[in-house]
């Protein structure tokens, strides 16, 4: 018998019945349990201190649950909840892929623990759409192609939503300067204006 | 990031009481948490103080503005009072970080921020600030964006604070509060140079905690604004940064504040330019004679001495949007 690695390598066949997402998600929280003790483990006492208890609303529905103080809104929201829209790009503040918003403001999500958010309303981008309407964001990001990889567009739609909140959408570079904490590596910037312009009402 | 425990404060005592116990003070955490994962920070207790009643605007009859520690970066720079009386405060602000972290950092910690020196970062680097006595990387590394104005054998690191900027250039104090009661330092002895023992960055006593940050009423009502230079035009910290508040009468400056920002190891105050511009009539020959003053002591790392000609072009066209040339 070979050792088991966590995630299968290249070319290999995920456990049946797993999606890859399902699967690392799956391995992610188990690895938690021990290596960071991301699931609640009832603690004994000498680590107690170091869980904390959180009641948070999620894209309207109600979760409570125990957390590593390390862990931050990010891992709970990916980890914990299963919502893996939010991106973990640089996990340090500078891209902007996991933003979301926190009692309505635009937020990065990774350096948000979550053990201080009892009390808080979060909206992901899996909270934007109205069932199968999407949010004109969504819609206009579709309609302006703005978007190639993807990967950072979760956190440009949840950005851009906040931005026009803010109202900060009075002109492109107005727009541009407003969602400059969201990269885009693809490029993807001219159209990802457009996209908020139209949403904004402005085209 | 290492284990820690978590404790919110209610009310200041508690926040008080913790501190005074060794626990870390975390209020918007931009900066913290992201050096808790480096591992740069290690604290062993994070005291959440953001349920205290610091999230006030108090502004003067005369013109003082009192900014509560846990204002945000957002609304402290769209706080209307502020906007009208120092743009310099607003423009400093706005050009920080990105939307989303505006959203959480305050102004107290804005203040506190760590240097983003790549080194200071790097905890396999040799890095006084860090870890005192192991050396300094950045002096024989790669220091494009290090100080060049007070600096010491042992940090070269800059300032990343824009806020902390205007604030200097405004002569704004920083009140604290401990267990001895409350006082009151100025902005430019709150921070410290980092001379032999650059991990000390701050005049403040242990478990102190910033209350507020206080712009005094400026007698002569100010114009001013911010400029920064970057690598990037957005959602970059500055290579070279002038706040400027300028108060003319009769064809003449009578009160000139002016400082620099991302070229020193603190916010820079540029006294040799504001006393070449006090007394004399605006003009585009003065800006360039009174920025000329800017870099004055600057000592260039190998790969900076780039700084100090873009100090001073960015000083002289601050000088000209804020002063014009009439």
């Amino acid at each position: 018998m070979p050792i088991e690695s966590p995630v299968p390598a290249a070319g290999e066949e995920y456990p049946a019945g797993l999606s890859r997402r399902t699967f690392i998600a799956a391995t992610a929280a188990a690895g938690g349990a021990t290596a960071s003790g991301l699931l609640a483990e009832p603690a004994e006492a000498a680590e107690a201190a170091e869980n904390g208890r959180v009641s948070l609303t999620v894209n309207g529905a109600r979760h409570a649950t125990t957390v590593d103080n390390r862990t931050s809104l990010l891992d709970l929201l990916r980890e914990h909840l299963g919502l893996t829209g939010s991106k973990k790009g640089c996990n340090a503040g500078a891209c902007g892929a996991c933003t979301v918003l926190v009692d309505g403001r635009r937020v990065v999500s990774c350096l948000t623990l979550a053990v201080r958010l009892n009390g808080a309303d979060v909206t992901t981008v899996e909270g934007l759409a109205d069932g199968d309407l999407l949010h004109p964001l969504q819609q206009a990001f579709i309609d302006q192609d703005a978007l190639q990889c993807g990967f950072c567009t979760p956190g440009q739609i949840v950005s851009g939503v906040g931005c026009i909140r803010e109202g900060h959408t009075g002109s492109r570079e107005e727009i541009r300067e407003w969602m400059s904490g969201n990269i885009c590596r693809c490029g993807c910037y001219p159209k990802i204006v457009r996209a908020v312009e139209q949403a904004a009402g402005r085209k | 990031m290492y284990p820690f425990t978590f404790t919110t404060a209610r009310d200041t005592r508690a926040a008080l009481e913790a501190g005074r116990n060794g626990g870390r003070y975390i209020a918007g955490g931009t900066t913290l948490v992201d050096l808790m994962r480096e591992t740069v920070e290690r604290p062993g207790t994070l005291v959440d103080i953001s349920p205290l009643p610091l999230r006030f605007v108090t502004v003067t009859a005369r013109g003082g503005v009192r900014i509560g520690a846990l204002v945000t970066m957002t609304d402290a720079a769209a706080h209307p009072a502020i906007r009208r009386l120092y743009p310099v405060v607003s423009a400093a602000l706005e050009l920080s970080a990105s939307a989303q972290l505006r959203n959480m950092a305050t102004i107290g910690g804005n203040i506190m921020q760590r240097t983003r020196c790549t080194y200071f970062r790097d905890v396999t680097a040799a890095c006084n600030k860090r870890d005192p006595g192991s050396g300094c990387a950045a002096i024989g590394g790669f220091n494009r964006t290090h100080a060049i104005l007070g600096t010491s054998d042992a940090c070269v690191a800059t300032h990343p604070s824009d806020l902390a900027v205007a604030l200097t250039a405004l002569d704004a104090k920083v009140r604290l509060a401990g267990s001895s009661g409350t006082r009151s330092v100025a902005i430019a002895d709150f921070l410290l140079l980092p001379g032999a023992t650059p991990d000390r960055e701050q005049a403040l006593r242990p478990g102190e905690l910033i209350t507020a940050v206080d712009i005094p009423a400026h007698p002569r009502p100010l114009r001013s604004g911010y400029l920064k230079v970057r690598d990037r035009q957005s959602y970059e910290f500055a290579l070279a940064a002038a706040a400027v508040a300028l108060h003319s009468s009769g064809g003449v400056i009578r009160t000139a504040k002016v400082a620099a920002g991302g070229v020193g190891t603190v916010p820079w105050r540029l006294s040799a330019v504001e006393r070449h511009l006090i007394g004399r009539r605006p003009s585009t020959r003065l800006w360039s004679s009174a920025a000329e003053l800017a870099a004055e002591g600057a000592k260039p790392l190998t790969h900076n001495r780039f700084k100090i000609e873009l100090l001073q072009r960015t000083v002289e066209r601050e000088l000209r949007i804020v002063g014009g040339t009439a």
